[in-house]
C-alpha cells in the first residue's frame, strides 16, 4: 500500500469504528433517517471543506470562510427582503462577489508576498464587517422559492431523505475531487504545496494558481453560505462564527498534511461526517455534554498530526541509504 | 566559425557578486554527443557558470550560442523550453508528485478537459523504458531512491528540452550499482547526439565517463583538454593550482610545539564519519584535505557536537570529556565556524555587535548579561583588530560581505576566548584582501597556543599554515602528512592515490 | 543612556503617531474624549476606558510578541484564557482561598503554554498547528471545567481584580502595565530578548553559537501560556463569572494584530513589546472611538481590515521594491532573480 493513504484510510477506520460503536450502543443511528441528517445537517461545513482542502494542499490557509458564509446569508437575506430579484439571480451575484473576494485575496497573497494567514485575516475582518454594515438584526427568508428548494428531495429506502443540499454537497464533493485529482489545475495545486520555488521552476504558474485557488475557495465560500441560508431560512451577520476552524480541522482528520502538498478531498468528506458523527452521538445520548465534542476533535487533530508527523520521519528513514 | 559541430557555445561570461568576481570572461564550449565534465574545487565558479548557462542567474557579459544562434533564458523553465535542461543533486522535482506526473507537469495528456490519468501514466512507463526503468509511475516520487528520482529527473528533462542536458553533481549521493546505471543511460543519451555537461568531483567518473574536461579555478578559466591526454595528476593541478604551491610554500616559522591537548579515540559517527583517531597539540594548527564529500566536514561537525559521536572517546589533558552539543563543547573552550556562513554562521537581521557577543552571551547564560558598554567595547575591538569593514557596530550583518561577515564570526568565537578553533572552509567564497587576512590571523593564533583545525579545498593554502595535514576520503582519515612531507605534492598525491584504489 | 531612549523612541513613533492622529480624530467628532475625573479617588474617562477595555488582548500580545519573535505563533491563547477563567472560576468557587486560585490558574496557563511549546521545540510541530490542538480542543476542556454553564462567583477579592483600582487606575490596568514592565525589563534587562531573536532569525546558527534553543522556545509559549492566563483572571473578574463559550473569543486573532500593528514581522526576529502593546491599545481605541463617535459599531470590523491591509501593503517586499525605484537606487534584485534562488 501508498504511504500517502495511510491517513485517508486512518481516518476512514476511524469514521466506521466510531460508527459501529455507535451502532452498538443506539441501534436507530443506523438508518437512512440519520444518514440523511447527517448529509444536511453538515451539508455547509463540507462544502466550504471542500475549498479549505485546495488551500491547505497549497500549503495556505483561508480564515475567512465563517465570515463569507455570514456575508451571504445576510446578502441574501436583505437582496431577497428589499427587492424582487429572483433568488436565482442573487445566488449568482453572490457568488460572483465571493469569488471576486476570494480572487483578491489570491492576489494580495501572490503579489504582495505576504502570509496568507494575515491576508485571510483582514478578509475575515472585512467580510464580517461587511455583513454587520448590510444588516444586525437575523432576517428571516420568506420567499416562496425557499420553501420549494427545501421542499425538494430524494427518498431512500427506509425513510430517510438526501435533501437538495446534502445532495449539492455530494456533488461538491464529487466535483472536488474530479478537480483535484484529474485536472492540471489540480495537480498544479499539489505541486505549489510540494514546493513553491521547485513548482516555479517546473513551469507551473504560480501566480494564476494562487488566485485561482483562493477564488475557488471564495466561490465554495459562497455556495457554503447559500446552504446555509437555506439550511436556516435567515441571513445573520453573527452566524458560522468559526466555521473556518471547524473546515480545517475536517481537512486535517481527513488525513491532509496542513503544511500542504499531501492529501485527499474525499478525506475532507470522511472528515466532516466524523465531526457530524461526534455531533449525532451526544444527541443521541443526551446526558453526554456538547463540549465532548471540542475536546474529541482536538484530540483528533493531535492523534493526526503526529500519525503525519510519524509518516514523514518514518518515510525520511527508509530513504536513507544504509 | 566553429558553431557547426558545437551544440552551446559560452563565450567569455562575467559575473560579479558583491566583493567576488564569480566569473571572469569564461569560454566554454560543448559539443554534439559528448560528455564534458566541469571541473574545479568549491568558489571556483562551476556553479554560477551552470547557473548563467540556465537562465537561474542573469550574466553581467558574454554571449550564450545554443546550435549557433543566441540565446537568453531568463529563467530555467525558459531554458528548458530552448533546450537546455539541467539535472541537480538534490533533485528539483516535487516529491508529493506521482512520478507520471512530475514528468507530464503542465503538459499532462488531456481527453474532455480532463487529464486523461492512464494516457499519462502509459506515457510515463514507456518514456521511462528508454531509461532501462520499470517502476510504478502512480506511486510518489518521495517512495524511491535519490537515484531513480535522478533518472526520472533526466527523463523530464531530456524529453524537454533534447539538445543539452546539465548533471549538476548527480552522483554525489549514489552507490556503485546507482553509478553504473545512471552511466549506461548518459551513454545513451550521448550516443543520441546530447551535449552532457557533468559537474563532479569524483574524478575516477570523470575519466570512466567524459570526453573532453574544462576546469575553472577562482571564477577563471584553466584550460580545457581531451580526457584521454591529461592524466591525473595534472588534473588535479590545474584544479588546485598545485605548481603555484610549490612556489608558495617557504619554510614556516618553526613551530614551538605545545603540549599534547586533546585525543580522540574511536571518534566517530555512523553514516557521516567513520572512527578516527586525532591528537592536537597547543599551538597546532591540523589541516584536513580531501575532495568535497570526503567527509572533512562531517569530521569538523563530530568534533563541535553539532553531530554528537556514537563511538569512540575524547579527552582534554587526559581527563574525558563529553562533546554531545555544541553547547558541551563550547564549555571547554571550542568554537566553530562551519562552511555555510550564511544558513549555519550569521543571524542576518542582527547587528555586527550582537552577533560578535552571541556566542559569549550564550556561554554566560540569560540571566548575565554582557552590558551594552561591554558588548561596545568587545565589538569595536574586534572590528579593528580584524579589520571588519562595516559603517559602524549596529549595521546588520547581512548587509556585509562575505569576507566581513567570516570575520565577524571567527570574532564571535574569538570574543569566548576559545583554546580549540574549528574552520570549515573560513576562506572561502571571500575576496583576495580578506583572504591573506585570515590567513594571517590563522598563524597569529597558533602562535597564540591555541590548537586549530582547518578544513580547506585550498591546498596551498593548508601546507602555508598547518604543522600537519590529515587527507580524508571516503568519510575516512586516509593519511597524515607532516614534516618534510607536508608538500601540495604529496598531499596531491595522497588524494589522487586513494582516488585511483578507489577506481579500482 | 539618552540616545538609547531616543533610538526607542524612534522605534516606537510610527505607532505613537497613529495613536495620536486616532486620539485626536476621534476628540474633534467627540468632545468629551479627553475628559477625565476623578471620582471616589478613581480615574474615570475614555482614555481610561481604553486602557482597561484593552487590558486582555494588551496581555496576549505581550505574550504573542515573544512567541511571534521566535517566528513562531500562538492560536491557542483565546482558549487558553477561557480555560484559565474558568480553572479561576471554579478554584474560587469549590473553597479555594484567593491566593491559592490564582495560583493554580497561573500553573494551567503555564501547562497549556508547556503543552504547546513542548510540541513546537521537541516534537518540532509546526507552531501554527501545534497550537491548532489547544486552540480546538481548549473550549471543551473550558466547558468542562464549568461544565457548560457559566460560573458565577462573587468572592470580593477575585471581583477586584476586574473591577477594582488602585491609585486612581483600573486594576486591569495597574496589572498590565506592572505585568508589561516586567516582562520588558525581564527580555531587555538580560540577554533573553537578544537570544530569542537570534532564534527567530535563524535557528541553526543561533544553535551552533551555543543558545539553548529549545529551552528557551518552550519558555516563549510558556510565557504566552501565563499571558493568557492572567488576561483570562481579567476578564473573568470583570464579568463576575467564567463564560467558557466567549471568554477570549478571537482574542488571538486581536493579539496576532496587535503584534503585526506594532511593527513586528510574523517572520520572527527584532521586537519590541511596547510597540506590541501600543498597538493593541491601538485597536482598543479605534474600537472605542467608532463607539464613540457614533459610527455604527458596524463599521468597527471594516476599519480593521482596511488597517492591516495598510500594513501589509508597507511591509510587503514588493511595495518597498516599488518604492526603491522612486528613489534613485540600484542594485534592486529583480523579482525573477530572487524567484529563481
Amino acid at each position: 500500500m501508498k504511504p500517502k493513504y495511510l491517513p485517508l484510510i486512518a481516518t476512514l477506520v476511524i469514521f466506521l469504528l466510531g460508527y459501529a460503536l455507535c451502532v452498538a450502543q443506539y441501534p436507530n443511528i443506523l438508518s437512512t433517517r440519520v444518514i440523511g441528517n447527517l448529509l444536511t445537517d453538515n451539508a455547509f461545513l463540507g462544502i466550504a471543506a471542500v475549498g479549505m482542502t485546495f488551500v491547505i494542499l497549497s500549503g495556505g490557509i483561508d480564515l475567512s470562510i465563517g465570515s463569507v458564509i455570514a456575508f451571504t446569508g445576510v446578502f441574501l437575506a436583505v437582496v431577497l427582503e428589499h427587492s424582487s430579484i429572483h433568488p436565482l439571480v442573487a445566488f449568482a451575484m453572490v457568488l460572483a462577489i465571493a469569488t471576486l473576494f476570494g480572487a483578491a485575496m489570491g492576489a494580495i497573497i501572490h503579489y504582495l508576498e505576504m502570509p496568507a494567514f494575515i491576508v485571510t485575516l483582514a478578509g475575515m475582518f472585512l467580510a464580517r464587517g461587511m455583513a454587520f454594515v448590510l444588516s444586525i438584526d437575523s432576517i428571516p427568508i420568506k420567499h416562496p422559492f425557499y420553501a420549494t428548494l427545501k421542499g425538494l428531495y430524494v427518498k431512500l429506502p427506509g425513510g430517510g431523505r438526501i435533501t437538495l443540499i446534502g445532495g449539492l454537497m455530494l456533488l461538491v464533493f464529487a466535483v472536488g475531487i474530479l478537480l483535484a485529482h484529474r485536472t492540471r489545475f489540480g495537480t498544479n495545486v499539489y505541486a505549489l504545496g510540494g514546493g513553491t520555488a521547485t513548482a516555479r521552476l517546473m513551469g507551473v504558474p504560480v501566480a494564476a494558481t494562487t488566485v485561482r485557488i483562493y477564488a475557488l475557495s471564495g466561490l465554495l465560500a459562497g455556495l457554503s453560505g447559500i446552504v446555509f441560508s437555506l439550511y436556516t431560512s435567515a441571513g445573520y451577520s453573527l452566524a458560522a462564527v468559526g466555521v473556518e476552524l471547524d473546515a480545517i480541522t475536517a481537512v486535517v482528520i481527513g488525513g491532509t498534511l496542513l503544511t500542504g502538498g499531501s492529501g485527499f478531498v474525499a478525506g475532507t468528506f470522511v472528515g466532516t461526517l466524523i465531526q457530524g458523527l461526534i455531533q449525532t452521538y451526544i444527541t443521541f445520548d443526551g446526558s453526554l455534554s456538547s463540549w465532548w465534542t471540542k475536546i474529541l476533535i482536538g484530540l483528533l487533530l493531535f492523534a493526526f498530526i503526529l500519525l503525519q508527523k510519524g509518516i514523514i520521519y518514518v518515510s525520511r528513514h527508509r530513504r536513507q541509504p544504509a | 566559425m566553429q558553431t557547426s559541430d558545437h551544440i552551446l557555445s559560452a563565450i567569455r561570461i562575467e559575473k560579479a557578486f558583491p566583493g567576488t568576481r564569480a566569473l571572469d570572461k569564461v569560454d566554454f564550449h560543448l559539443r554534439r554527443g559528448e560528455v564534458h565534465a566541469l571541473l574545479g574545487e568549491n568558489g571556483a565558479g562551476k556553479s554560477t557558470l551552470i547557473k548563467c548557462l540556465t537562465g537561474a542567474y542573469r550574466r553581467d557579459g558574454g554571449a550564450i550560442l545554443l546550435d549557433g544562434t543566441e540565446v537568453d533564458p531568463r529563467d530555467t523553465f525558459e531554458a528548458q523550453t530552448l533546450g537546455i535542461g539541467t539535472v541537480y543533486q538534490e533533485v528539483n522535482l516535487l516529491a508529493n508528485l506521482t512520478v507520471a506526473e512530475n514528468l507530464f507537469l503542465g503538459r499532462q495528456p488531456r481527453r474532455f478537459g480532463m487529464v486523461d490519468v492512464g494516457a499519462m501514466n502509459r506515457r510515463a512507463r514507456e518514456l521511462l523504458a528508454d531509461y532501462e526503468l520499470d517502476i510504478d509511475v502512480t506511486r510518489d516520487l518521495a517512495s524511491y531512491s535519490v537515484a531513480i528520482q535522478q533518472v526520472v529527473a533526466i527523463a523530464r528533462a531530456v524529453d524537454l528540452s533534447g539538445k543539452v542536458l546539465i548533471l549538476d553533481e548527480p552522483t554525489a549521493s549514489l552507490d556503485a550499482h546507482e553509478v553504473a546505471m545512471l552511466f549506461r543511460i548518459v551513454r545513451r543519451l550521448k550516443a543520441r547526439g546530447l551535449g552532457i555537461v557533468f559537474v563532479t568531483h569524483f574524478l575516477e567518473q570523470v575519466y570512466e565517463i567524459s570526453d573532453r574536461i574544462t576546469v575553472l579555478r577562482n571564477g577563471q578559466l584553466v584550460g580545457t583538454r581531451e580526457t584521454a591526454n591529461l592524466d591525473r595528476r595534472a588534473l588535479i593541478a590545474m584544479m588546485i593550482g598545485r605548481e603555484l604551491a610549490a612556489e608558495i610554500h617557504a619554510p614556516r616559522a618553526q613551530t614551538s610545539e605545545g603540549p599534547l591537548r586533546y585525543r580522540f579515540r574511536n571518534y566517530g559517527r555512523k553514516g557521516r564519519v567513520r572512527p578516527f583517531d586525532l591528537d592536537v597539540r597547543a599551538g597546532e594548527v591540523v589541516g584536513m584535505a580531501g575532495l568535497l564529500g570526503s567527509g572533512r566536514t562531517e569530521t569538523a561537525e563530530l568534533l563541535f557536537g553539532a553531530h554528537s559521536a556514537d563511538s569512540g572517546q575524547a579527552e582534554i589533558d587526559g581527563r574525558a570529556i563529553d562533546l554531545s552539543s555544541p553547547r558541551a563543547a563550547i564549555r571547554h573552550r571550542f568554537g566553530f565556524c562551519p562552511e555555510d556562513r550564511k544558513t549555519s554562521g550569521i543571524i542576518g537581521d542582527l547587528s555586527v555587535r550582537e552577533n560578535i557577543v552571541l556566542a559569549l552571551q550564550a556561554r554566560r547564560g540569560w540571566t548575565r548579561p554582557i552590558s551594552r558598554a561591554e558588548q561596545n567595547r568587545l565589538a569595536d575591538h574586534y572590528i579593528r583588530a580584524l579589520d571588519i569593514r562595516t559603517a559602524d557596530r549596529e549595521k546588520p550583518i547581512k548587509l556585509l560581505s562575505g569576507g566581513n561577515q567570516q570575520k565577524a564570526i571567527l570574532a564571535r568565537w574569538l570574543a569566548t576566548e576559545p583554546e580549540f578553533l574549528i574552520l570549515d572552509e573560513p576562506t572561502r567564497g571571500i575576496d583576495v584582501g580578506a583572504h591573506a587576512e585570515i590567513v594571517k590571523l590563522i598563524e597569529a593564533l597558533r602562535e597564540k597556543g591555541l590548537s586549530l583545525i582547518v578544513v580547506s579545498s585550498e591546498i596551498e593554502e593548508l601546507v602555508a599554515y598547518s604543522t600537519r595535514v590529515i587527507v580524508l576520503r571516503d568519510r575516512a582519515h586516509v593519511a597524515e602528512l607532516d614534516g618534510n612531507r607536508l608538500t601540495a605534492h604529496e598531499i596531491v598525491e595522497a588524494i589522487a592515490a586513494t582516488n585511483e584504489r578507489r577506481a579500482s | 543612556m539618552t540616545s538609547f531612549f531616543r533610538l526607542y523612541l524612534n522605534r516606537l513613533l510610527p505607532q505613537l503617531i497613529a495613536l495620536a492622529v486616532i486620539v485626536v480624530a476621534v476628540s474633534l467628532v467627540f468632545p468629551g474624549f479627553l475628559n477625565l475625573e476623578i471620582q471616589n479617588g478613581r480615574l474615570y474617562g475614555s482614555l481610561v476606558d481604553i486602557l482597561n477595555r484593552g487590558a486582555p488582548v494588551v496581555l496576549l500580545a505581550i505574550g504573542m510578541t515573544v512567541v511571534i519573535a521566535t517566528k513562531g505563533i500562538d492560536l491557542s491563547v483565546g482558549a487558553v484564557m477561557a480555560i484559565c477563567g474558568a480553572t479561576a472560576a471554579a478554584a474560587i468557587t469549590s473553597g479555594h482561598s484567593l491566593a491559592g486560585t490564582l495560583l493554580i490558574t497561573l500553573a494551567v496557563g503555564i501547562l497549556c503554554g508547556l503543552w504547546n511549546g513542548v510540541l513546537v521545540a521537541v516534537l518540532d510541530i509546526q507552531p501554527i498547528i501545534a497550537t491548532l490542538v489547544l486552540m480546538v480542543a481548549g473550549r471543551g476542556i473550558a466547558q468542562l471545567i464549568t461544565e457548560g454553564a457559566i460560573l458565577t462567583f462573587n468572592d470580593p477579592g477575585l471581583i477586584f481584580i476586574g473591577s477594582g483600582s488602585f491609585a486612581g487606575l483600573p486594576m486591569p490596568v495597574v496589572i498590565w502595565l506592572v505585568f508589561g514592565v516586567l516582562i520588558a525589563m525581564l527580555v531587555r534587562r538580560t540577554a533573553l530578548g537578544m537570544l530569542i531573536e537570534a532564534i527567530g532569525v535563524n535557528r541553526q546558527a543561533s544553535t551552533l553559537s551555543g543558545v539553548l534553543t529549545p529551552v528557551l522556545l518552550i519558555a516563549a509559549y510558556v510565557l504566552s501560556g501565563l499571558c493568557a492566563a492572567i488576561a483570562g483572571i481579567i476578564a473573568a473578574a470583570d464579568i463576575r463569572g467564567a463564560d467558557a463559550n466567549n471568554a477570549g473569543l478571537w482574542l488571538e486573532l486581536d493579539a496576532i494584530l496587535a503584534v503585526v500593528v506594532g511593527g513586528t514581522s510574523l517572520l520572527g526576529g527584532r521586537f519590541s513589546i511596547a510597540a506590541s502593546v501600543l498597538g493593541a491599545i491601538i485597536i482598543q481605541a479605534i474600537n472605542t472611538g467608532i463607539l464613540l463617535s457614533g459610527f455604527p459599531p458596524e463599521f468597527n470590523l471594516i476599519i480593521k481590515a482596511a488597517i492591516i491591509v495598510v500594513i501589509l501593503v508597507l511591509q510587503s517586499p514588493r511595495f518597498r521594491t516599488a518604492f526603491a525605484f522612486l528613489v534613485p537606487a540600484r542594485g534592486a534584485s529583480k523579482p525573477s532573480e530572487r524567484a529563481a534562488k
